[in-house]
């Protein structure tokens, strides 16, 4: 998982790194400055149509992504994609012009046909979802394809600009298109606002909504028919081909951020619009360039933050988490490394050599000095002369760690009947995890044994409770158990 | 919402019941009737047909033959006096939702559509959580929680359904010890206040035990009545002792005709 992770994240890296170095070495020519300056003053119709669109893209785009995502349909926004391109042509042929609305009735048919045949392969065939998802997703397009070949030579087919339907052209983009995006948006918000537990419910337990007497198919239907309209209306602006990606990406990045569908939707729909606004940006100001291409590697960027800053998937907080537990372990060997050396000379002295702690932790006598620095900078010991002693605080957490040792060890050997000189390694992992409350029922079940399967004395709670130095609990200890 | 014993319908009718997967039959000719209040737990072998005689019965699987009845009538129409606790593994455990938000899924069923769960939802969600003793752990993501404490959140999902006939599906599958004792109790107290539980069950052990009556299964019916009359050595000789071959073999030739 985490490799994957990494690899991903370089992948990313070396996608965008370039293309940013490229851009910007030709915007500097173009006057990056001046169209970035006419593209926030919005003064510009297209402008103002191409940032719209785009964004409303996103967040339409967002809000079905999210339902594929956790439904784990994530590639049938793929295949619906790829499907509506014969529809585009098709729809183009019905007046040889770029008719949105004849694009987008042949667009929305041929999208649904291919959802529909995805359905039939699986129902009548051995095939699983995966296959059935690469036949149309692949035979549509080929499809599409031929036909938009077949445009391209008709008389006035070359510029008919539907080759901004395979990459996206949000500078292309009318007015009409934005209603048309605006209508579809205001729908999809609509339709998941007032049926959203509806929606939730059929995406989570389908039996269980199935018992309630719910029209399953029919959420299940409408759904995919937003998705199609989302996914026709974005097309001018992504294009075909990436289109899939705007459904798939910004919904990934907040499954990353969030635990809840309601945060999900809004993240997505967030990330969505964000994306769209970037691609919309660097398109206008790189002269003509395909939009789809920079909407996504928007959203890809704001996926590889999620991925590295989320809260509690994220990579960063993990990694953080794991260092400071192995930092908090080391401290606490470090602090039963003194207590054995403590323990060894009777608890005579209240404090002890470095060098002994060095020698019980198979370390150098300045590696030991760095780890009872590390101590004394969590108030835990104190150091003076070249000898260290406990601090109250030190020695009660001392006291778990080794009582947590050793209780773990006798409960192995007697519950578990393990052999004594098997238990060992195993305490050494268990005893920084146990819990209070844990060490209550293993106390109970050994019935507050005082003596570990090797015969060493076993703190109790008279000896972490006062945190007195260990001079003073010498007598404690040694009355209940006996000198050793 | 109360029991009805006056309208004699019992909670769950069945007559000839027949289903098959792309026409090899799974069960055949199923006959049974369970009476208002009992427990009644279904056993037989893998494969011989448990669960697929209760996704018959809500309707999730089509019918081959036969009918079923649901308190005289069809599900449609008691959908709200039947609750369901399907099996674990049946949901994505990854899903963005919370123990509180499964929970007030039980309550949907009493919503039209378009209304989200209301305050009074809200109070119920929260007194079956308490009652399966999950209440502290309502704000966890439902991915953060042991084999037995997702169970314990499905049945708070069903108790919040507050309906009177209850199928659940292996809800003793997989779960620790205290979890398995919380649920048997849970199901004794719902028998207690009149409610019909009809419950899967792998464990032939515990069968006894735990059910006034049993349903045995192996792709028939092979008994179905007070435990006491049907946990005999000679009918669980008949259930688990080996399939009836022939039966068997005609159901897979049947599904492999073309």
């Amino acid at each position: 998982m985490r490799r994957t992770g990494w690899v991903a994240a370089g992948l990313v890296l070396l996608a965008v790194a370039p293309a940013e170095a490229a851009r910007i070495g030709e915007l500097t020519d173009w006057d990056f400055g001046a169209q970035a300056a006419r593209f926030f003053s919005l003064q510009d119709p297209s402008v103002r149509y191409a940032l719209a669109g785009s964004m409303l893209l996103g967040l339409c785009c967002g809000l079905m992504g999210a339902f594929l995502v956790v439904r784990k349909l994530a590639l049938m926004g793929d295949a619906l994609s790829h499907a509506v391109l014969p529809g585009v042509a098709l729809g183009f042929l019905w007046g040889m012009t770029k008719n949105p609305a004849a694009i987008f009735t042949g667009a929305v048919v041929a999208g649904l046909l291919g959802a529909v045949v995805v359905q039939w392969i699986r129902a009548t065939t051995k095939h699983r979802e995966d296959a059935a998802l690469g036949f149309v997703l692949s035979s549509f397009f080929g499809v599409g394809i031929v036909l938009f070949t077949m445009i391209q030579n008709l008389p006035g087919g070359a510029k008919s600009g539907l080759d901004g339907f395979m990459f996206g052209q949000a500078a292309a983009l009318g007015p009409e298109d934005v209603w048309l995006l605006a209508g579809v948006t205001v729908l999809a918000l609509g339709s998941v606002g007032l049926f959203y537990k509806e929606y939730v419910l059929t995406s989570f337990d389908e039996g269980f909504a199935r018992s309630l007497g719910w029209r399953v198919k029919l959420y299940h239907y409408s759904l995919m028919l937003l998705l199609a309209f989302a996914i026709v209306s974005a097309l001018q602006a992504v294009g075909v081909v990436l289109v899939s990606a705007m459904l798939v990406i910004p919904a990934a990045a907040a499954f990353l951020l969030t635990d809840r569908m309601g945060a999900m939707l809004a993240w997505s729909a967030g990330f969505g619009m964000l994306a769209g606004a970037a691609g919309a940006f660097f398109s206008f100001t790189g002269r003509s360039l395909p939009t789809g291409p920079f909407m996504v590697l928007a959203a890809a960027a704001l996926f590889l933050l999620a991925l590295l800053f989320a809260p509690r998937h994220g990579i960063v907080g993990r990694l953080w988490r794991r260092r400071s537990r192995a930092a908090r372990i080391r401290r606490e060997n470090t602090l039963k490394a003194i207590y054995h050396v403590m323990e060894d000379g009777g608890f005579r002295d209240e404090a002890v050599a470095v060098e002994s702690v060095a020698g019980r932790r198979r370390e150098t006598t300045a590696g030991a000095g760095r780890e009872i620095g590390e101590l004394q900078r969590a108030g835990l010991a104190t150091e003076e002369d070249g000898r260290v002693a406990f601090t109250p605080a030190g020695w009660q957490r001392a006291c778990e760690i080794v009582r947590n040792h050793r209780l773990w060890e006798l409960y192995l050997t007697n519950a578990a009947q393990l052999a004594p000189d098997h238990v060992h390694d195993d305490a050494e992992v268990i005893e920084h995890v146990l819990g209070e409350e844990t060490v209550r029922r293993l106390e109970r079940r050994l019935n507050y044994a005082r003596r570990d399967p090797h015969g060493k004395l076993i703190p109790g709670l008279a000896d972490l409770a006062g945190g007195a130095p260990p001079a003073e609990r010498v007598a404690g200890f040694g009355g209940k158990g006996g000198a050793r | 919402m109360m029991k009805d014993f006056s309208t004699t319908s019992p909670p769950l009718e069945v007559h000839d019941l027949t289903v098959a997967y792309d026409r090899r039959p799974v069960l055949y000719g199923v006959d049974l009737t369970v009476p208002a209040g009992s427990l009644t737990g279904i056993i037989g072998p893998n494969g011989a047909g448990k669960s697929t005689l209760l996704k018959a019965v809500l309707g999730l699987l089509p019918l081959s033959a036969g009918w079923v009845k649901i308190f005289g009538g069809t599900l449609a129409q008691n959908a709200l006096r039947t609750g369901y606790v399907p099996q674990r593994e049946s949901v994505d455990w990854d899903f963005p939702v919370n123990v509180m938000d499964v929970v007030l899924m039980g309550r949907y069923g009493h919503l039209p559509p378009g209304r989200r769960p209301g305050r009074a939802d809200r109070e119920i969600a929260r007194a079956c959580l308490d009652q399966v003793q999950m209440l502290p752990l309502a704000r966890r993501q439902i991915g953060n929680l042991s084999g037995g404490q997702r169970q314990r959140v499905f049945l708070a999902r069903a108790l919040a359904q507050e309906s009177d006939l209850y199928f659940m599906d292996e809800p003793f599958a997989g779960v620790d010890a205290a979890t398995e004792a919380a649920i048997i109790d849970l199901l004794r107290e719902m028998k207690a206040r009149g409610k019909t539980v009809v419950v899967v069950h792998h464990d032939l052990s515990t069968a006894r035990d735990y059910f006034d009556r049993l349903v045995l299964l192996n792709m028939r019916l092979v008994a179905a009545g007070p435990t006491a009359e049907v946990f005999t050595p000679e009918l669980l000789q008949k259930t688990y002792g080996g399939r009836l071959t022939i039966l068997s073999d005609v159901a897979q030739s049947l599904g492999e005709e073309p």
